[in-house]
């Protein structure tokens, strides 16, 4: 009466298509493990790390890089300085419209090289209007065109930050210079933040930036220019890689005709300081009360 | 040696279309001015000042904020003219653009370029809705 019978085969057969069915129904998941980091899952948020936290994180970027771009970076965490707090301010009397600001932040930020990202939109604007949501990014003509004026629009880096308090997980803050800065490697991709921002200042990666080896910039900041995963959103950071070592901006560099001051606000003898002090100066959409570090105005 | 050297200096003309050696096809477009505002005639190419004083070409700044204050006054704050190096003056120097670095001193005024860098992020272009 023992031995096999057919309700045991039967059992046998089944058992094993399940398992086999299971296995390939986790497929993605296991292909999800094996690109995600047990270390960068398990980590504490970047405020709490320790320098020795710290530095392994920074290291193993810096190995990350190494093996998805085949270049060798430098992967720094800067803190903000004493007694600095930034401001930016813009001459639109100024600005033709030339989009050279972009193709700095382009470079110098590791953007993605297909969609032609960068932190800054210069929008082309109707003589006379204020509304930015009239303005247009796509011009394609000689510039400055006659009764247009150009403003370029990058993030405010806002005392009353909308994109801020709307993150879910602290994957986004305030520095105490001023900079609000993303930790890519904590934020979700929700995109809240990028909803929230009045000025369209956040950008998501949809995938991970592709740039040449030879393009890379090697000299990266942990909070600002690294090389982006897919799927978290960035902003412009005022270039604190650079700016944080007492550096101008690199959209500050580019611009031919001078439009860009940049400086520290608690310094009563910058050139910022003295710009907010003798000239025409607004913020955009000031009504919004978000208080930004981003200033715009005129020379006469 | 140079070329003003080698001959007797003439009288500068008033206008660019009576050049018929040097200079010839030289676009001017700066306000009222005539050659000899600015210039020098003499042994060595210099400037000229307002009260007929001898300007170095290369203090050509000293000659243009004679009548653009406000820009020379900017200027003079950082808040005129590109640079490049840096903003903490007590980390490392700055580069500053000279006046004629970018303006042409015979028609200063910007010419039209072409922009760079179309931008080609989705949600942006002519044909897609307007994001509010």
């Amino acid at each position: 009466m023992s031995g096999p019978t057919r309700r045991v085969a039967l059992k046998v057969v089944g058992a094993t298509l399940g398992a086999g069915a299971f296995a390939y129904a986790g497929r993605p998941v296991a292909q999800w493990a094996a690109s995600v980091d047990i270390d960068d899952l398990l980590r504490r948020h970047y405020k709490e790390l320790t320098a020795d936290e710290l530095a392994q994180i920074l290291h193993r970027i810096e190995d990350d890089t190494q093996k998805k771009y085949g270049v060798e970076v430098r992967v720094e965490d800067i803190p903000a300085q004493d007694g600095v707090s930034f401001g930016y301010a813009l001459n639109l009397s100024l600005c033709i419209g030339c989009r050279k600001c972009a193709e700095a932040c382009h470079h110098e930020n590791n953007h993605d090289r297909s969609t032609n990202n960068s932190y800054i939109r210069v929008l082309e604007m109707q003589q006379g209007s204020f509304d930015m949501e009239h303005g247009r990014v796509d011009y394609d003509h000689a510039v400055p065109a006659p009764g247009k004026y150009y403003m370029p629009v990058q993030c405010h880096q806002c005392d009353n930050a909308p994109c801020v308090k709307v993150c879910p997980v602290e994957a986004t803050w305030k520095e105490r210079d001023g900079i609000v800065v993303v930790d890519y490697s904590w934020c979700i991709g929700c995109r809240y933040c990028e909803a929230a921002c009045p000025y369209h200042a956040r950008r998501f990666n949809w995938r991970a930036p592709e740039i040449s080896a030879d393009e890379i910039n090697p000299d990266q900041g942990y909070l600002s220019n690294r090389i982006r995963p897919q799927g978290v959103v960035e902003k412009c950071t005022f270039c604190l890689h650079r700016t944080r070592k007492g550096l101008l901006p690199a959209c500050l560099e580019a611009c031919p005709t001078g439009a860009r001051v940049f400086g520290n606000l608690l310094d009563p003898a910058s050139p910022i300081r003295y710009v907010l002090e003798h000239k025409r100066v607004y913020v955009l959409k000031e009504e919004l009360g978000t208080r930004p570090r981003f200033f715009y105005f005129f020379d006469k | 040696m140079s070329c003003h050297s080698l001959r007797e200096a003439a009288p500068l003309p008033t206008s660019t279309a009576a050049l018929d050696e040097f200079h010839q096809g030289l676009q001017f477009a700066h306000g009222e001015l005539t050659c000899a505002s600015c210039h020098l005639a003499g042994p060595t190419p210099s400037l000229r000042r307002a009260d007929g004083e001898r300007v170095d070409l290369r203090d050509a700044m000293v000659l243009c904020r004679q009548c653009h204050g406000p820009q020379a006054r900017d200027y003079d704050h950082g808040a005129h003219g590109g640079m490049t190096g840096s903003w903490d003056l007590s980390t490392g120097g700055r580069m500053r653009n000279h006046c004629v670095d970018c303006h042409d001193p015979h028609a200063p005024r910007f010419q039209p370029s072409w922009p760079v860098l179309p931008p080609r992020d989705r949600g942006i272009t002519a044909a897609a809705p307007r994001r509010n």
